[in-house]
């Protein structure tokens, strides 16, 4: 060992290394010249990491386009960055997965490439609410994967789980709770809305909105965390730091299976159910590749592979799956979900988002 | 060698650089920020080039005065505790040996390469009930743990610790280039060292200190990621909803004109007292 150490490196071997790192840089153009590729936004964290090791290696040996996964912040921000890029002829990621309500927005400033049906026949077996078109008809998004929100509990903290949304408005829980930060992805006005107001057609007023936000109001006690960042809260839920909230079903699903002893319960009134959809940006100059990746995603192999993996839940038909009912269960539940009013953050997004933010930080 | 004093246009070459620079990452991107900050905002979409005061008038309520308010105060407050340690430790690093000095230094210079979010993070698992220092006292016996964060004082705490190793390499200059003789002349006037201090030291450094309270004050009024992370919502201030604003809600008007906003009041804020520095000088 120690000869293999005092030995000079030989300007040969210094100039063959630097060759070679050379080489190395250069590598990535020589591969871009050659194969086909594809830029694929989806959620950072375990998110893209399962989708890293269980899909895309997949179906860069079915198609040979080679995917670069970008990690996208959550909903908004990303849209937000997506749509300056493209204003500017970029295209950060050419697919992205992005969230219903992310998706209206950029639907509003024709962020979204139409896309051809023509190449996308597995689009069939997909249940209908998860097409997205645009008002006149053109295609804008595909249902790429549904997920819910549901009551999660650290399980050392709470060995009972939390049957009822109400838990949040328990006294008992004063500070313990940790809530999404905005009102454009926490769905809490629903949740309050299924909750107590027997469904959420009580949304569909200006007043019953205000109703809704002077209930919701009143956890604000027990809530030790208004979250931006889920690294954040996810730290704290498994910590049992803050041992109680809204999260992921899937990612908690994931960190339960690494033993942390975290649960999610899918709550009597429903778990809040959004979805992803796969959209392409403007700015995009690979609509083929896109096409091909969109279509591949559709399929109900890769969509129980998902639910198996990723624990989301599949946006294509259950009669066209081979999940198990038991494996089935575990990504969805029978109770009927909570479906966020989406138009409501469309058409009235200011005053939702003055009122509650004048709601949490008055 | 005398310096003359520039004659004609090639005289002046040397300050083209340093102008362009300036103008290409100040002037232009805060020109285009004052422009976006009276463009139309389309809910539900993003922004159209127009001349309207909407976005200043949406921001003329008593909820974003509050936070305005609350903002400024956290940024004098973190200033004042700043300088509060700053100072008196300074003062005496600067009388320390030379070894004891380069390795403080080189410490304070090792926080600089700390981003906000590990500072964030840090300090929140410091303070937190299941893994922080409170667990000590438990240990010792001295109290239960419990959490400290969120709360005004870890967001106090946390920010002064960023802040803190900025005041220290403004104020050390100062303090090694101050004569000692002064404070032996006050010493043989029969002064304690406190006395000295507070009597000699700290009026001769008046100037450096009130500059030191401005660029932590400044420094301070930009922390947005802090607050969201030691504090609870009330603690958020004006730069935590100017990036909930833009980056959430792609409402970059209603953004750009709360940070116009907060940028004039700042230099307004800063202005009032150099002005006050000059008229006390002057006195």
């Amino acid at each position: 060992m120690r000869e293999i150490l005092n030995k000079a490196a030989s300007r040969r071997a210094v100039l063959g290394a630097g060759l070679a790192g050379a080489s190395m840089l250069a590598m990535p153009s020589i591969l871009r010249a050659q194969d086909r590729s594809l830029k694929v936004g989806v959620y950072g964290g375990y998110f893209k990491d399962s989708f890293d090791k269980n899909i895309f290696p997949e179906f860069t040996k079915a198609t040979g386009i080679a995917v670069e996964s970008v990690a996208e912040p959550t909903g908004e921000a990303w849209l937000v960055q997506l749509e300056q890029a493209a204003r500017a002829g970029q295209a950060p990621a050419d697919v992205s997965m992005m969230s219903q309500v992310a998706l209206l927005k950029g639907m509003s400033t024709d962020l979204w490439a139409p896309l051809d049906m023509s190449k996308i026949p597995n689009v069939s077996g997909l249940i209908d609410t998860f097409v997205n078109k645009y008002p006149d008809g053109r295609f804008a998004g595909i249902g790429a994967v549904s997920w819910y929100i549901t009551l999660v509990t650290n399980t050392d903290v709470y060995p009972e789980a939390p049957t009822s949304w109400s838990a949040l408005w328990d006294a008992a829980n004063a500070d313990k709770l940790g809530l999404l930060a905005l009102v454009s992805n926490s769905f809490l006005l629903e949740v309050t809305a299924r909750t107590y107001f027997g469904g959420t057609d009580i949304l569909d007023t200006e007043e019953g909105i205000l109703e809704v936000f002077d209930k919701l109001a009143e956890v604000k006690p027990n809530v030790r965390l208004w979250y931006r960042d889920e690294a954040q809260f996810e730290q704290a839920l498994k910590s049992g730091e803050i041992p109680m909230g809204q999260y992921y079903h899937d990612v908690t699903g994931l960190a339960a299976a690494d033993g942390h002893p975290v649960r999610s319960t899918f709550p009597e009134e429903g778990g809040i159910r959004d979805s992803g959809s796969w959209a392409l940006s403007r700015a995009s100059e690979k609509v083929e590749e896109a096409h091909t990746f969109i279509n591949y995603m559709c399929q109900p192999e890769i969509q129980a592979v998902l639910s198996r993996k990723v624990g989301t839940s599949p946006t294509v038909k259950r009669d066209l799956l081979d999940l198990t009912a038991e494996e089935f269960n575990a990504v969805s539940s029978d109770i009927e979900p909570i479906i966020p009013r989406y138009e409501m953050y469309q058409e009235r997004s200011d005053f939702l988002n003055q009122k509650w933010t004048e709601m949490i930080a008055g | 060698m005398r310096r003359e004093p520039p004659q004609r246009f090639p005289d002046y070459g040397p300050l083209m650089f340093p102008a362009a620079m300036l103008v290409v990452f100040f002037v232009i991107p805060f020109a285009t920020m004052i422009a976006v900050s009276f463009f139309e905002r389309q809910q539900g979409g993003f922004y159209e080039p127009a001349f309207v005061f909407d976005n200043y008038g949406r921001f003329l309520s008593l909820f974003f005065g509050k936070v305005l308010a609350f903002s400024l105060f956290l940024a004098m407050a973190v200033a004042a505790a700043c300088v509060t340690i700053g100072v008196p430790f300074t003062y005496l690093l600067s009388r320390s040996s030379r070894g004891t000095q380069i390795r403080w230094l080189v410490v304070l210079l090792s926080i600089l390469s700390l981003s906000e979010v590990m500072i964030g993070f840090a300090w929140s698992t410091l303070l937190s009930r299941t893994a922080g220092i409170t667990n000590l006292f438990a240990m010792l016996g001295l109290m239960d743990a419990q959490a400290l964060t969120p709360s005004f004082g870890a967001v106090m705490t946390a920010m002064t610790y960023q802040a803190l190793p900025y005041t220290v390499l403004v104020l050390y200059p100062a303090l090694v280039r101050l004569d000692p003789t002064l404070t032996e002349a006050a010493r043989t006037l029969g002064a304690s060292p406190v006395r000295a201090f507070f009597t000699v030291i700290v009026p001769a450094l008046r100037n450096t200190i009130l500059a030191t309270l401005i660029m932590v004050f400044i420094f301070a009024l930009g922390s947005y990621l802090l607050p969201q992370l030691l504090g609870r919502p009330q603690h958020w201030t004006l730069s935590v909803l100017i990036t909930d604003q833009a980056i959430y809600q792609s409402n970059m008007p209603f953004a750009a004109a709360m940070a116009v906003f907060l940028v004039l009041v700042s230099l307004s804020l800063v202005g009032l007292a150099v002005y006050a520095g000059r008229q006390k000088e002057a006195a």
